[in-house]
């Protein structure tokens, strides 16, 4: 008797089981959601120091995550967190997010630093960073309406080394002084 | 405690007034009284949302965003939420006033149709898909609780809601908070603050010891004679340990001692006194006393709570109760694995949850969780600590996922950057809240 009333809470405990975990796998959506919390709804961003991830090149996202994930890339929060993803999902969320519609933020940016900045993307940037930093290729990142409180500490990363710089970028910011270099950044933060 | 038809009429009666008991009881402290009017007949699919905090707000909005056929009805019973995360900054004088943790609902209803409801929710009826609140009564086809916590005050002797106003918890973020800035003002310099923590689980595993952090951070500067005590129920501290520890090592030695299993059981407001296991009695100056917690009030008097009596346990995938069908349950209510009862968690699982709730109305597949957590302690002004997690479902309980997460690196290297980052965190997470 007392057998059979394990067998019976056994099989009983196993069809609850199965049909708890009757679930489609994480989708794309399901994904990204998690990120929003910091990242923003849909992945533009409030948050001065977090960078908006909607219309983000999506190759852009894949190698950063990529470069989180293993080290290469130095990070507070996101080497943490790019180890629960799996390349797979990585790519899901690229490809969420830069599906997503551009983000314009309103911030406040010198105009005199923008007018300098905008002529140094035209002669210096233009060839990476198409048309204004609002297209994204390859894995150039779309730069336009970034925060410029995320911009500035991921360029003082670049000049001190902590993100290593890559090469084409670093031909030309290399003969820049700070203050230039300073008003790109207030350029690509000031377009819409 | 599940409640049956005849319980339910004669709470609807009685007006339910059980609040108080749980230190749930409204603002002006009289308890609520249902109503039994309908309040807004129900035409189309509706879901109804209880509590507008991290959880309650995100649920009703991107229920909304994925399906704008089904109304949703979001219940809460201010006009507006204040953030507990960076509470314990405005407790540390760091922040001026509360008016950056604030949201409203208004561009919730603007911009995603959702529909507020000021009011108290003073019942729930499983059977009948009905909610009675202070307005009036709403029928629901699917019901998400995000009622955050209430406290087992049973558990503390004499700790009443006359002396929370002398004793401030300031575990809700609002008056308490202001109450106990205000008391730590007035302090005289040479005077000893005393706070007390719950054994876990409670809601914000690190805060205990971000609030004895900003305390510290308070006197270091101000009245720098005084002392902390922290007399914490648990082994140890609960969270971020060696982090919170090599914090207060360098920077409150002379003002803060942590006491671990140092359970309070009972407060004495008139001498300002708390009793360790009913025996030592340690005087403040200034008390905090953080008290055992369980799911808020509404959960527990709709039958949702556990063996345990105190947390909601819930399906993995959807935060469907396992007491009662078409009732979710999220945020620092339920029980829900791996994840902790943070601002961050009850944001993402609202996520999951709305997912899943808009799946099942209509008749889809549910989709597997996969959620986040990530949350920031302030030990100075300029310096913050983190842990952060990604969860996902394995054999039906929520886990984190293998070699991933994981707190800030030990040498402080980081936290620096992570306060700057915490900032942005902030304003984030509240806009996704509030727009």
């Amino acid at each position: 008797m007392r057998m059979r009333w394990r067998g019976l809470t056994l099989a009983t405990g196993a069809i609850l089981f199965a049909a708890g975990a009757h679930a489609a796998p994480a989708t794309p959506e399901m994904l990204a959601n998690a990120c929003a919390g910091c990242h923003g709804t849909y992945g533009g961003s409030a948050g001065p120091t977090m960078p908006s991830l909607a219309n983000q090149s999506k190759t852009a996202i894949v190698e950063a995550m990529k470069k989180f994930k293993s080290g290469e890339r130095l990070s507070s929060i996101m080497g943490r967190l790019a180890k629960g993803y799996s390349d797979a999902q990585i790519e899901a969320l690229g490809g969420y997010f830069s599906a997503q519609k551009f983000h314009p933020t309103v911030q406040t940016v010198d105009k005199a630093k923008v007018a300098r900045g905008a002529s140094l993307q035209e002669a210096n940037c233009s060839r990476c960073h198409l048309d204004d930093g609002k297209d994204g290729k390859d894995d150039t990142p779309v730069m336009a309406s970034q925060w410029l409180p995320y911009l500035q500490m991921q360029m003082a990363d670049y000049l001190s080394g902590k993100r290593k710089i890559p090469e084409k970028m670093e031909e030309k910011t290399k003969p820049m002084s700070r203050e230039d270099l300073d008003a790109l950044l207030h350029f690509y933060a000031s377009v819409k | 405690m599940t409640i049956d038809r005849r319980d339910f009429l004669r709470l609807l009666g009685a007006g339910a007034g059980a609040g108080a008991l749980y230190g749930c009881a409204t603002p002006g402290g009289a308890p609520a009284v249902g109503s039994s009017k309908e309040l807004m007949p129900k035409t189309g699919r509706r879901v109804v949302v209880v509590g507008g905090g991290y959880g309650g707000t995100i649920a009703a909005k991107y229920i909304r965003m994925m399906d704008k056929s089904i109304e949703v009805v979001l219940i809460e019973r201010n006009d507006h939420f204040v953030s507990c995360p960076f509470s314990n900054l405005y407790i540390g004088g760091i922040i001026k006033d509360l008016t950056p943790l604030t949201i409203r609902y208004d561009k919730l209803v603007a911009n995603h149709g959702v529909k507020f409801v000021q009011a108290e929710v003073t019942a729930v009826d499983p059977a009948a898909k009905t909610v009675v609140t202070s307005q009036g009564t709403l029928k629901y086809d699917r019901l998400i609780l995000s009622p955050g916590i209430d406290f087992r005050l049973g558990e503390v002797k004499g700790y009443d809601a006359a002396a929370m106003e002398i004793m401030p918890h300031a575990w809700k973020a609002g008056p308490q908070t202001v109450l106990l800035r205000k008391q730590l003002e007035a302090m005289k310099d040479g005077g000893t603050v005393v706070m007390s923590a719950p054994l876990a689980p409670y809601r914000c595993p690190p805060g205990p010891y971000e609030r004895a952090s900003m305390i510290s951070f308070y006197l270091k500067h101000h009245k720098p004679k005084s002392k902390l005590i922290l007399l914490d129920a648990n082994p140890d501290v609960a969270s971020k340990g060696p982090l919170f520890k090599k914090g207060w090592k360098d920077n409150y030695a002379s003002i803060f001692q942590y006491m671990p299993a140092k359970k309070v059981t009972e407060v004495n407001a008139s001498s300002r006194s708390v009793l360790i296991e009913g025996i030592d009695e340690v005087k403040g100056d200034v008390v905090n006393v953080i008290p055992p917690q369980r799911a808020g009030h509404i959960a527990v008097a709709a039958g949702l709570v556990g063996d345990d009596k105190n947390w909601c346990p819930v399906n993995a995938t959807t935060f469907e109760s396992t007491k009662h069908k078409d009732i979710h349950v999220i945020g620092d209510a339920c029980i829900a694995g791996a994840m902790p009862k943070s601002g961050y968690s009850a944001n993402s699982e609202a996520k999951v949850c709305a997912t899943n709730v808009v799946a099942l109305m209509n008749g889809k597949e549910p989709v597997e969780l996969s959620g986040i957590n990530t949350c920031y302690s302030y030990i100075t002004d300029k310096e913050a600590i983190s842990v952060a997690g990604v969860y996902a479902v394995k054999d039906g309980k929520i886990i984190g996922v293998p070699n991933s997460g994981g707190v800030s690196p030990g040498d402080y290297s980081q936290a620096k950057t992570e306060a700057i980052y915490a900032e942005s965190w902030l304003r984030n997470i509240l806009t996704e809240m509030s727009t």
